[in-house]
């Protein structure tokens, strides 16, 4: 038998999070690996935002193990998680709504040493095509599109391993999301792992490497963007399967 | 000049122990948390500090390191059962918490039951008691030039994204209901010693809600806000006689007032002004 391979990104295996007597996610293994875009998609309540809920210890899991460049990192405080390497966005955007747009920046450094100067901040903004926003105008003021992508500079600041994106192009018109899209790539292209939820397949088709499928908290397709769009397994579980036999 | 201070020193005094007061809340309200029993800690530091100079003579120094300290243990056991506590359940759980406390001290033999204790030295002059706010405030400003301060601050604003970002927000919120408590104790020490007698009400909820107003005027997040705001609620009933007696009518008023038409008190019209 092989040695097992230590991945540098992150890996989920056999794992599962009920909430009382409901199983939430059941038996999900998946990785994301450094450098890679791996979007996880699925209808309304399969599981996804649980399943980042669980990587980033906000829930707790029930079995199974999740694993960030080899080490375990199930079952400790979130903000240990945080700092072992993991960064993440929101579903709906939680920014340090009253602080200025620098602080939010530099509050995702929290962690690190370095002290975040203007320049650094500038250079981080850049990365997520932000130049033109006001560093003192308070996180909550600024554009919808703008505070999505304000929250990724947030997450790029810690310097992490792997970026996990909740539906980040949601209320973005189709040019938002192009810009997006770039955007992603240029991160993972920097070295950076990427779970990215979206409901937009436009953006999971553009950005993403690889896709798992997820349906009543579990995994019924995996695989290339293209192929997973003509899963029949993919289309019943969002179209239903009567409509499959019309 | 000097004949105006001997003759209000009393007023003065209860200047520096109120703003000491509204420091210890903002210091819990700086991170998001109601929590009410500032009032409580102060009375634990107050009979302490009044029982160890009245039965065993201590001088006032060591009265006020060790009322302080038994109001920061307080504040730390508290702090235990109410780490899941937000918002108005937290409110309604440390002002319950204040509410046994000056029950307890009302039945009890050592503190002298609603009579209160008298005969307290009343060696805490302005000097000392100003003296103890310079301290105070000096050390929060250190505080506020460190990462910690950071901290506080992402963990009112959203405690969930503070942790996503790596701030041990549990921690937050334990050092500064503990901070707020030592704070709380020392103008309960300075209390005690510079007002000859206390009773169980004098820390009951009145005064937390003297304290509560005095922030909520000032601006909730603004430790300089706290501070101003307990002077304008001190030197208000004695700038204006009649209101004297209606205390807590024009507490109430002034309230509804700010959070009506300036919720983010004066430091926020302040910044509003500078902008």
């Amino acid at each position: 038998m092989a040695a097992r391979e230590i991945m540098s990104g992150l890996e989920l295996d056999g794992v599962a999070v009920r909430y009382g007597g409901v199983t939430a996610v059941r038996d999900v293994a998946l990785a994301v690996e450094a450098g890679s875009v791996l979007g996880l998609i699925g209808p309304n309540g399969a599981g996804k935002t649980s399943l980042i809920n669980a990587v980033t210890g906000i829930v707790g899991i029930d079995a199974g193990s999740i694993r960030l460049g080899g080490k375990r990192i199930d079952g400790i405080a979130p903000h240990r998680i945080a700092r072992a390497g993991i960064a993440r966005t929101y579903q709906n955007i939680r920014l340090f709504g009253a602080l200025d747009v620098r602080t939010n920046v530099s509050a995702g450094a929290f962690t690190q040493s370095k002290v975040f100067d203007e320049r650094a901040v500038r250079a981080l903004l850049a990365r997520v095509d932000l130049n033109e926003v006001d560093l003192d105008a308070p996180a909550a003021s600024i554009s919808y599109g703008d505070q999505r992508r304000l929250e990724i500079a947030r997450a790029l600041a810690s310097n992490p391993t792997v970026i996990l994106l909740d539906e980040p192009a949601a209320g973005m018109n189709p040019v938002e999301t192009a810009r997006l899209t770039s955007i992603i790539r240029t991160i993972a292209a920097s070295g950076i792992g990427m779970l990215l939820i979206e409901h937009d397949m436009t953006l999971v088709r553009a950005a993403c490497d690889a896709v798992v499928v997820l349906n009543f908290g579990e995994v019924i397709a995996r695989g290339t963007p293209a192929s997973i769009a003509v899963d029949p397994l993919v289309i019943e579980a969002y179209l239903g399967a009567d409509t499959v036999a019309i | 000049m000097i004949s105006f201070f001997t003759s209000h020193s009393k007023l003065f005094d209860q200047l520096a122990i109120n703003a000491l007061l509204a420091l210890s809340l903002s210091v819990c309200l700086q991170a998001g948390q109601l929590a009410l029993a500032q009032a409580a800690f102060m009375g634990i530091a107050a009979y302490i500090g009044a029982i160890l100079a009245v039965s065993a003579g201590l001088p006032l120094l060591p009265c006020i390191a060790i009322g302080a300290l038994a109001s920061t243990l307080a504040a730390m056991l508290l702090a235990l059962p109410v780490r899941g506590l937000r918002g108005v359940f937290l409110a309604i759980a440390t002002i319950g918490f204040g509410e046994i406390l000056r029950i307890v001290a009302n039945n009890l033999k050592l503190t002298g039951g609603g009579e209160g204790l008298s005969q307290i030295p009343s060696d805490a002059n302005t000097f000392v008691i100003y003296g103890a706010l310079i301290i105070v405030c000096i050390a929060l400003y250190l505080l506020s030039r460190t990462k910690f301060a950071l901290a506080i601050a992402l963990t009112r604003e959203d405690e969930t994204a503070a942790r996503g970002v790596g701030v041990d927000t549990a921690g937050v919120r334990f050092w500064t209901l503990a901070l707020g408590g030592a704070i709380a104790g020392i103008a309960g020490v300075l209390y005690a010693h510079s007002n000859f007698f206390i009773t169980p009400a004098d820390f009951g909820f009145g005064r937390m809600e003297q304290i509560l107003v005095a922030c909520v005027i000032g601006g909730s997040t603004s430790a300089i806000g706290a501070v101003v705001g307990s002077i304008v609620l001190t030197l208000l009933p004695e700038t204006i006689r009649f209101l004297a007696d209606y205390r807590e009518v024009t507490n109430g008023a002034i309230l509804l007032g700010v959070v009506l038409f300036a919720p983010q008190g004066i430091a926020g019209l302040w910044r509003r002004a500078k902008s």
